[in-house]
């Protein structure tokens, strides 16, 4: 390893030091103040968590340890780096703090890497940017050899030859090592992490968190670790920051703050969190329920496959899956991306084609799917889509969104529609006089239960959600989750529920499916999936969950290991 | 303006008209470009509606009470701009001139615009053979020079000479031939992208018809971009119609007043020193065309919030109740949780 740069975050002051740091946006309705007053100390290998719900100012906070606020923001206060003041320090100063003492690592791993330029290129690119050990610059050949140093300090098998790989060439979870890699490659004393995990799969989280943990435990590094995941605070962080709109709320060592919170915030944040195992929807269950009723989705041997590119071969995306679902059932579809979750999801509502085997929708055969012969069963399916500001048109009211299905199926007065979707609005606890506003005005989780409303409203047998709560924050989330469950219970819809998540599909399913590359490998009753797991695969999923619990998760951590090497 | 968003009530609807609400989001430099844009088009307007009260004689008069009109006349008060070899007075011809520029643009984007935003939806939503066609046709009418397609077709249309209403659809058509596949095109492109958006996912989830998903749900969002186009098409409308003009395939003089065909004549007077016939005409195509370009590219930069200009945020003044719009979703999720949680 070269040593020719001063390592900061040695000494005993604090790598980080942040004091009553303000930033305000101008936007076209006036001043938003993102971070109202903040304050906090980053010590020498050390990783903090920021924590907080969307518009909390938590990445706010930590675009402004690098200075990479917009034009449109103003900020005051001091954020301490090393002795140098990040707000007031010149652009020319600022690009010599970057990489050196402070490097960033970002959410989306395939956007942060360029795709022209091969990875040891990029890492090599931060390396020439400074000075090497006599001041002058660093050769082409020197900065390779260091790029290669750091591949192999984040686990990439043969960095000899990867390093000349182009960025997709490589896995999501190998790309956000590369990016770690980045931003190592000049020993900085501090890493700020914005979400590094969130667009991962939960199998490749668990890797990226124990390479963040090895980085720690090795070079001492300290890590600011901006995220919403509670699972993924308790895996990592030693001290947690809690922010709520602008503020910091509590700040507490990990272990106190999990075991004992203070404030009311972070009890409810808690709260909200779902946990792999509480609150069932299928505990004290022995066999699946509901089997007396119709059979309304029977997919045998179903086989959905995209086209290829000319000359390769079609993907395959849903590969022989066979499940049914009943009148009155809650059905649970598992699986991470690229899984062919949402696919079945669509085919089963005409949105996706199939081409092989069988899929029974209310007695349609969705092989030989035409839309003028399916198109009256359309009003017995509902579907509530995953991202809710997306699934509405910005240009009509909710009243008219909501009332949409009932207008195209049974053509009711604008009196009968009005009153309908009034009924409809409270009981999915929303104000009937939301029917006059329009989607912008409402909030994701008021837009998600707007949705939910849209689906219900002709009174469907088949409601199909697809990751209706992943666009959500924690605590919407579980407002939205519990009140999926008691309008399933009053409605007694049947219900195909698409997640990644598994406590989430745990918390509304009787039954779940987990899927694998297109493949069910195992179904089963909810609380028999996620206890008792079969197949490797689930157990691994299972596993690899963070829980927000610091001691349980070490545990767990323990177990995911042992998974991993068995 | 914040106290209506956040209470959650639509603003006014004057406050959401296009260039009401563009000159209102607008500062620095890029009002100043709004506002002189905004001005010589309203001169332009101005000046075509008024024509008949501005111009002291008629397009076409070449004789008043005081006899004859002199050839060639410097400007003097009788004729402030002075007059053309024909005799005629050359302010009068360029007021009337707004006049028929104006007609030509309302005619040709009128008849461009609805074609074009029809084609542009079916072929965008439906796909398959009848896009590939449209745009196989578009694609051939983007290859030729637009001025010689305008020629051709006015040729067609009136055989190159006509009356004021003959002259002004023959252009106007000429041009609409031009302008129809870039509406098509940019109407295309945008159904395609709303295509696959949720809410017209949702909608073919429900059962809604084709007819339905493109009229309620595509339609209203695909136009958005179309009064920039508009603006920037009226100012190539009147560049065409110049050129015609200028080519000898606009409008006779006894017809109508028009830039292009003066500019013509003005051709062999440029060489002889006499500056008045080609100066005003000339002026008056670049003021109305500078005009509209300024409105046009302004509204395309204030459309993009990457490019629009902001106030700069005054920092630590005011308090947390002056917070913004964008503070809506978090505090209306709050009660939420208040509500729902233990």
């Amino acid at each position: 390893m070269t040593t020719n740069i001063d390592t900061p975050g040695t000494g005993a002051g604090p790598v980080l030091d942040i004091d009553r740091l303000k930033v305000t946006f101008a936007t076209d309705a006036g001043d938003v103040y993102a971070v109202k007053d903040v304050s906090l100390e980053v010590n020498p290998g050390e990783v903090v968590a920021i924590v907080g719900e969307s518009g909390s100012g938590k990445t706010v906070t930590a675009k402004t340890i690098l200075g990479l606020l917009p034009e449109t923001a103003t900020s005051q206060g001091a954020v301490l780096i090393n002795g140098n003041n990040v707000i007031s320090v010149s652009e020319a100063k600022l690009r010599e703090i970057r990489g050196r003492d402070v490097a960033m690592v970002f959410q989306e791993p395939s956007t942060a890497l360029n795709p022209v330029y091969t990875v040891g290129w990029q890492i090599a690119e931060g390396i020439r940017a400074h000075a090497g050990s006599g001041g002058g610059k660093v050769s082409a050949k020197d900065a390779k050899v260091r790029a290669i140093e750091a591949l192999r300090k984040v686990g990439i098998p043969d960095p000899e030859t990867r390093v000349n790989y182009y960025p997709h060439q490589f896995s999501g979870g190998q790309k956000q090592r590369v990016v770690i890699a980045a931003a190592l490659a000049l020993n900085p004393g501090l890493i700020v992490a914005d979400e590094p995990t969130t667009a991962l799969d939960v199998t490749v989280q668990a890797e990226i968190l124990e390479l963040l943990r090895d980085l720690r435990d090795n070079y001492g590094t300290s890590i600011v670790l901006i995220t919403h995941n509670m699972g993924v605070v308790a895996d990592l962080a030693d001290r947690v920051v809690v922010m709520y709109q602008g503020d910091v709320v509590e700040e507490a060592p990990a272990r106190a703050l999990f075991a004992q919170p203070k404030e009311d915030y972070t009890k409810k944040l808690l709260a909200a969190v779902p946990h792999l195992g509480r609150n069932s929807a299928s505990a004290g269950m022995v066999e699946r329920a509901h089997q007396g009723g119709k059979v309304l989705v029977e997919a045998k041997n179903l086989t959905i496959e995209y086209p290829g590119r000319l000359g390769s071969p079609a993907f395959k995306a849903v590969d022989g899956v066979s499940f049914t679902v009943s009148e009155g059932e809650v059905f649970g579809l598992v699986g991470e991306s690229g899984s062919g979750k949402t696919t079945i999801g669509r085919a089963i509502a005409g949105l996706n084609r199939t081409t092989g085997g069988s899929l029974k929708v209310l007695g349609y055969e969705m092989l030989n799917y035409k839309e003028r012969t399916f198109k009256p069963l359309r009003k017995e399916i509902g579907f509530v889509f995953q991202d809710p500001a997306a699934s509405f048109n910005p240009q009509l009211t909710i009243g008219d969104c909501v009332a949409e299905p009932l207008i195209i199926h049974a053509n009711p007065s604008a009196a009968e529609a009005r009153k309908r979707v009034g009924e409809l609005l409270e009981s999915v606890q929303l104000p009937a006089s939301y029917a006059d506003r329009f989607p912008h005005e409402l909030s994701g989780g008021q837009r998600q239960r707007a949705s939910l409303a849209r689906a219900l409203i002709l009174n469907p047998k088949l409601l199909i959600a697809d990751e209706p709560t992943s666009a959500l924050d924690v605590s919407v989330q579980a407002v939205v989750l519990e009140l999926f469950k008691e309008i399933q219970q009053e409605f007694g819809f049947a219900a195909l529920f698409i997640s990644h998540d598994l406590a989430v599909v745990d918390m509304l399913s009787h039954w779940v499916g987990v899927l694998y590359k297109g493949k069910m490998v195992e179904q089963g009753l909810g609380n028999q999936v996620m206890g008792n797991p079969q197949h490797d695969y689930t157990r691994k999923l299972i596993a690899s969950l963070p829980v927000p619990d610091p001691d349980e998760q070490a545990r767990r951590r323990e177990a995911f290991r042992a998974v991993l090497h068995s | 303006m914040t106290k209506t968003t956040v209470s959650g009530r639509k603003q006014p609807l004057m406050y959401r008209l296009p260039v009401i609400s563009h000159f209102r989001t607008s500062v620095g430099l890029q009002r100043g470009m709004l506002v002189t844009g905004l001005v010589l088009t309203l001169a332009f307007l101005l000046t075509a509606a008024f024509a008949p009260l501005i111009a002291p004689y008629g397009f076409a008069q070449l004789s008043d009470a005081a006899g004859t009109f002199p050839a060639q006349q410097p400007p003097s008060p009788a004729h402030i701009w002075g007059t053309t070899v024909g005799g005629y007075d050359v302010f009068s011809r360029v007021i009337w001139g707004a006049q028929t520029a104006f007609v030509v643009i309302v005619v040709a984007v009128v008849m461009s615009i609805f074609l074009g935003v029809a084609l542009g939806l079916l072929s965008g939503y439906f796909g398959g053979w009848l896009d590939r066609t449209l745009v196989v046709i578009a694609d051939a009418i983007y290859a030729f020079p637009s001025l010689l397609l305008a020629i051709v077709m006015s040729i067609v249309i009136s055989h190159g000479q006509s009356s004021f209403w003959g002259g002004i659809v023959a252009c106007s058509i000429a041009i609409s031939v031009v302008f129809v596949p870039q509406y098509f095109r940019v109407i295309r492109a945008e159904t395609i992208r709303l295509k696959a958006e949720p809410y017209v996912e949702s909608a073919k989830v429900v059962g809604a018809s084709s007819a339905r998903i493109m009229g309620r749900h595509i339609f209203k969002n695909a136009t958005r971009t179309l009064p920039l186009i508009f603006t920037l098409n009226a100012s190539e409308a009147i560049l065409t119609l110049a050129g015609l003009g200028f080519l000898g395939f606009g409008i006779e003089p006894s017809s109508a007043a028009e830039w292009g065909f003066d500019l013509n004549k003005a051709i062999a007077d440029a060489s002889s020193g006499i500056w008045w016939t080609g100066v005003y005409p000339g002026t008056a195509i670049v003021l109305t065309v500078l005009g509209l370009t300024l409105v046009g590219e302004s509204i395309n930069d204030l459309n993009d919030p990457r490019l629009r200009g902001r106030k700069k945020a005054v920092a630590g003044k005011g308090g947390p109740d002056s917070t913004g719009a964008a503070r809506t979703a978090p505090d209306t999720a709050a009660p939420e949780i208040e509500a729902r949680l233990p």
